[in-house]
């Protein structure tokens, strides 16, 4: 499945975002249609960090437009961006250690015992158990703390507690980092999960090619603020993509050399 | 929604290590220890048989009404202690606010003619507002609560010691108020115990407990998850003033005079150093309230134990000193052995 044609939950047009004097974004204009996984690959220092920011209400863009299903917003801030259905997964994970699986779950979100304003740890230990089952993620129990799990185990719990806070769109800030083959083959088992259910669509960076182009259906290439590449996952390969990152970075250093020489 | 996808293809799956079944002792045994307050239970129990054979006196009804008044004052401010230390946060000041709420109190009777319980409740929303001041400065203005609660240490102490002028004045008395309120026998020790239950249900089972361990825990994470946790750790230092101030209330009835120079950093110290006996840890995050009232039941054993054996008061801190060493590293110890335990 090369091309969707699903409607667009994101489009973004012309987006600039300067700090001081440098632009970080120099008009980026994606797009993302439902049940999509969009991989957003680029060297250091290409804008990668910055789109996401801006996605997710955190940063706020000094020029261009954002839609979210076809009607312009303006994300003013993270829990604004959070009501519209954006929820963000960054690469600190925002888990509580010393809490267990399903208190993470359901941070902010706890079932209460009513009338009385007790946690009602029956249902959130059943829901939490149910739903990461559902997703394929295996944990020993939903009882132990966070801080006993593996770095792959974490991310699926923060990857699962965003999806099940109703997210529709989801952003990954680097989910397959720092982890070995079998870790990323966990996070990308849940991915691939998510992707068959369809019901989220989902913006993910990542610096291993092979990786994006096994789980996403479409690679956007950033440089300099820019997207330089748009193809389908099927249509590019790793070896185009280190090509162009390797050419731009060679023109980046022969163009600094070039002012020494003469 | 989220609750009824589809299932997915199964994963790798790792096979389980089947665990060995022993008897149903052991096992009873292993879950006990694996509590996080089994080594400080151990540590108490071995105490007092301790104790108790080296002065039969030890458990006599007489001492037992002697330890409880030793260990009630301490652990309703560890309680308070407990709370802040898991959000990350101290409160030095807490001695302070121990003194000075029944003076409010004795005032709004005095001066004022108020009815004992208003007092009382002055008292309290006075130490609630001095709990606003550390946090709000403690939040607000970045400063670390070490530093902020230092300071309202001094000031609160200049406070009571000015308006009390230095002495000492007689608890006002308004019949059952004052039994209720730490006079009678055993009333303390039944306020600190049911403080102790309430504080440890709010902690476990309220979202501001869980809120309050998240803050502690991942200040960053907790806050991006949405926690407030601006209002948990303001509302924090004003819950461990207003036990404070309840808890020096509670022992100018039993002592029936008010001493402005009660408390202090002594009960501070000792409560914290229950706090943290029971299994709390200074840098946030984990912590119990039944853990840190064993932990002051530790210390009060050593305290009242060594008083029976009548150790010189100049040796008393040296092997108080010691005890507290050996009593964390034995607890320290106890914990490791049972997370090894636990893998």
């Amino acid at each position: 499945m090369s091309e969707f044609t699903t409607p667009e939950v994101i489009r973004t047009e012309g987006l600039v975002k300067r700090f001081g004097a440098v632009t970080a974004l120099n008009g980026v204009s994606l797009y993302l249609r439902q049940g999509e996984v969009l991989g957003l690959v680029g060297d250091n220092g290409a804008g990668k960090s910055t789109l996401i920011k801006i996605l997710t209400g955190f940063l706020q863009p000094d020029e261009g437009r954002i839609f979210i299903d076809g009607t312009e917003v303006r994300l003013h801030s993270v829990s604004h961006a959070r009501s519209l259905g954006i929820e963000t997964v960054y690469q600190d994970l925002a888990l509580i250690n010393e809490l267990s699986v399903y208190h993470n779950m359901f941070l902010k979100r706890e079932s209460l015992l009513k009338p009385f304003p007790l946690l009602d740890n029956r249902r959130m230990r059943r829901l939490a158990r149910e739903y990461l089952e559902s997703m394929g993620v295996n944990i020993p129990s939903v009882d132990i703390e966070v801080a006993r799990l593996s770095g792959g185990q974490r991310q699926s719990i923060a990857i699962a507690r965003a999806v099940y806070s109703q997210a529709r769109i989801l952003l990954l800030d680097e989910p397959l980092a720092a982890m070995g083959a079998k870790e990323g083959s966990l996070i990308m088992n849940l991915i691939r999960t998510l992707k068959n259910e369809g019901q989220v669509s989902i913006i993910m960076i990542a610096h291993n090619y092979a990786q994006v182009l096994e789980i996403c259906d479409r690679v956007n290439l950033l440089q300099h603020g820019r997207i330089v590449l748009d193809k389908p996952a099927a249509q590019t390969s790793v070896e185009e993509l280190t090509e162009l990152v390797m050419r731009e970075y060679r023109a980046g250093v022969n163009q600094r050399r070039q002012p020494a020489a003469g | 929604m989220a609750e009824n996808v589809l299932v997915a293809p199964p994963m790798e799956e790792e096979p389980e290590p089947t665990p060995e079944r022993p008897s149903p002792w052991l096992r009873l045994a292993r879950l006990f220890l694996r509590q996080r307050e089994a080594s400080i239970v151990v540590v108490a129990i071995a105490l007092i048989i301790y104790f108790q054979l080296s002065k039969p006196a030890f458990l006599s009804a007489q001492n037992i009404r002697t330890l409880s008044q030793f260990v009630a004052a301490t652990a309703i401010i560890s309680a308070g202690e407990v709370m802040l230390l898991i959000c990350g946060e101290i409160d030095l000041s807490v001695g302070q606010v121990y003194a000075l709420a029944p003076f409010i109190m004795y005032f709004a009777k005095q001066e004022a003619g108020l009815p004992l319980i208003v007092g009382l409740i002055l008292g309290l929303i006075v130490c609630a507002l001095v709990g606003l001041f550390n946090g709000l400065i403690t939040v607000a203005l970045r400063v670390p609560s070490f530093i902020t609660t230092l300071g309202t240490l001094f000031l609160i102490n200049g406070l009571t010691l000015t308006i009390s002028q230095g002495f000492p004045v007689l608890t006002p008395s308004e019949g059952l108020v004052d039994e209720v309120l730490g006079h009678a026998s055993y009333s303390e020790i039944i306020w600190a115990i049911a403080i102790a239950i309430v504080m440890q249900i709010v902690l476990s089972w309220t979202r501001w407990g869980l809120h309050t361990i998240a803050t502690g825990g991942n200040l960053l994470g907790a806050s991006e998850v949405g926690v407030n946790v601006a209002r948990i750790k303001i509302g924090n230092f004003m819950l461990c003033s207003v036990l404070g101030g309840f808890a020096g209330t509670l022992e100018a009835f039993r002592i029936t005079s008010i001493d402005p120079q009660a408390g202090g950093t002594d009960i501070m110290f000792l409560a914290v150093a229950g706090a943290v006996i029971g299994g709390t840890a200074l840098t946030g995050g984990l912590g119990t309230i039944i853990g840190a009232f064993l932990g002051t039941l530790v210390l009060s054993i050593l305290r009242d134990g060594f008083t029976l054996l009548g150790v010189s008061a100049f040796t008393f801190d040296i092997i108080l000193g010691a005890a507290i060493l050996v009593a964390m590293i034995l607890n320290v110890r106890l914990r490791l052995w049972r997370e090894a335990g636990r893998e």
